[in-house]
């Protein structure tokens, strides 16, 4: 098991050295500015130098991209779930959520501060508009791609609508439903990002602007680095939770 | 128990099943038997109240259900069993439908059809054959009292088959279950049922209805008997008039 891990994990890790190597040495080599292009052995000195101030963003930016990510997955789900059972309200308003994702967040938000003040609510609502669509889609996708034969089998049995939903519709989408939750895990931490930009008192997002606008790129890379290790830290949980839930498939093969 | 009264169905232009009139008694054992196409399931979906009928009526127990669900249990062709619930769990959803669970009742069942050691495996790590039988007790322990079997055993090899029909006949003859059952394999009709119902095939029609005189129980030499080839010649002999 562990040599298996091994194996697989070597060549991606050695590929991620080489490249910081190169970056390190091609700094050093054409002596490129800190401001410009700061060496990771800068970024890993001002990250010892910030982490202590650092932490009260961090969780203020976890809390956020949590919540968000908590909504938009109970929006995504409710959505799909009505527009998958009524066939009717599916043709009149699927347009609408395709359109929703086609309008671009960061001029989108603005315009909620103007609507909903500094608070937190624009926030939640950019996180959610990001993460509800691809749950939304993958789910739906689960609900329709219901195996037929089971689908018969159901009816032949007399399961009424409800019995449907609940004992196979839903179990059987749970496999996509978890691909959708691994796009809006990662999309999430970067939803979240940008909505502190918009101006809040704590959060990844801020600390980055701030860093940027004092031209500190070296700590714009810490931010961007730790919002990375979140975002994998996401996904990576999102996996345990799917290897969970559906610990009764096959590898390599459904139904 | 079961009686359909001139059932017809068509399709557009088509017409599958023509004036379809049978019956099925408490505890028989029926088979229908038919070329491809010949509207076997599209029967089996009019009984079970998938589809409604032109013209007739079809009565459960007195009772009419045309256009009613649930009131048979159903084994399809596949095992069709959910991949994310136990045996145990699969076994169960008949009941869990009609609204009741008997714990005890599947375990001691599984037990005695041998399925005692896979109670709380998942369907993927089952063979053919075993999925089948689980498929087969999931349809026995549903609560109605008429099972619609769909080719249960036409997916699998002839060496599990002539194993599963013998299993099937001695879990079956302990219990009171009325059987419909859809096959395409004249050894497999005239080794299982008391009655084999030949149907034609565009439209479908009853061409003839057979009794099979073998006493129960019956065990595999039947197979090879004098008498079953003669019963098998019978029955090829309606079929290709």
């Amino acid at each position: 098991m562990k040599t298996s891990l091994l194996k697989k994990v070597w060549r991606p890790s050695l590929a991620i050295l080489l490249f910081i190597g190169l970056w390190e040495v091609a700094t050093r080599l054409f002596s490129i500015e800190e401001w410009l292009l700061p060496s990771p052995s800068d970024i890993v000195m001002e990250a010892r130098n910030v982490i202590p101030t650092f932490l009260p963003h961090l969780g203020s930016t976890v809390t956020l991209s949590v919540s968000g990510f908590l909504i938009g997955t109970t929006v995504g789900l409710g959505v799909a779930t009505i527009l998958h059972l009524m066939p009717r309200v599916r043709e009149t308003f699927f347009p609408f959520i395709i359109i929703s994702q086609n309008m671009p967040i960061i001029v989108l938000a603005p315009l909620l501060v103007i609507w909903f003040g500094f608070n937190a609510l624009p926030k939640l609502i950019i996180i959610t508009l990001a993460c509800f669509f691809p749950i939304a889609v993958s789910a739906l996708g689960g609900f329709t791609q219901t195996n037929r034969e089971l689908v018969h089998y159901m009816k032949m049995m007399g399961a009424n609508k409800s019995q449907l939903f609940w004992k196979l519709e839903l179990p059987h989408a749970v496999p996509s439903i978890f691909s959708g939750l691994k796009i809006a895990g990662t999309y999430s931490v970067m939803a979240a990002v940008v909505s502190e930009w918009l101006g809040a008192q704590k959060g990844i997002g801020v600390f980055m602007t701030l860093a940027a606008s004092s031209y500190r790129t070296s700590r714009v890379f810490v931010a961007i680095i730790v919002a990375m290790v979140i975002s994998l830290a996401f996904y990576g949980l999102i996996l345990l939770l799917e290897k969970f839930f559906i610990r009764w498939q096959q590898k390599g093969e459904n139904v | 128990m079961l009686e359909l009264r001139h059932v017809s169905k068509s399709f557009g232009q088509k017409q599958v099943l023509q004036e379809i009139s049978l019956h099925v008694a408490s505890g028989e054992f029926v088979s229908l038997i038919g070329p491809s196409g010949s509207g076997k399931s599209t029967l089996f979906n009019l009984i079970g109240g998938l589809l409604g009928p032109d013209a007739g009526e079809i009565y459960l127990n007195g009772e009419e259900i045309t256009n009613k669900h649930g009131f048979i249990s159903y084994m399809p062709q596949q095992a069709s069993l959910f991949p994310w619930r136990t045996i145990i769990e699969n076994v169960l959803l008949g009941q869990e439908l009609q609204g009741k669970k008997d714990y005890e009742l599947a375990e001691a069942m599984l037990e005695r059809a041998g399925l005692g050691d896979v109670i709380h495996a998942y369907p993927h790590e089952l063979s053919g054959g075993m999925k089948q039988r689980v498929a087969f007790i999931r349809a026995l322990l549903s609560p109605q009292s008429l099972m619609l079997l769909d080719e249960p055993f036409s997916a699998l090899d002839e060496f599990t088959r002539t194993d599963m029909q013998k299993w099937l006949l001695s879990i079956w003859e302990d219990y009171e279950q009325s059987i419909l059952f859809i096959t395409h394999s004249i050894d497999e009709a005239l080794f299982l049922s008391d009655k084999i119902i030949i149907l034609s095939v565009n439209p479908a029609e009853i061409k003839d209805v057979i009794e099979v005189p073998f006493i129960r129980p019956r065990d595999g030499d039947l197979l090879l008997s004098e008498e079953f080839l003669q019963w098998k010649k019978k029955i090829i002999d309606v079929i290709q008039f």
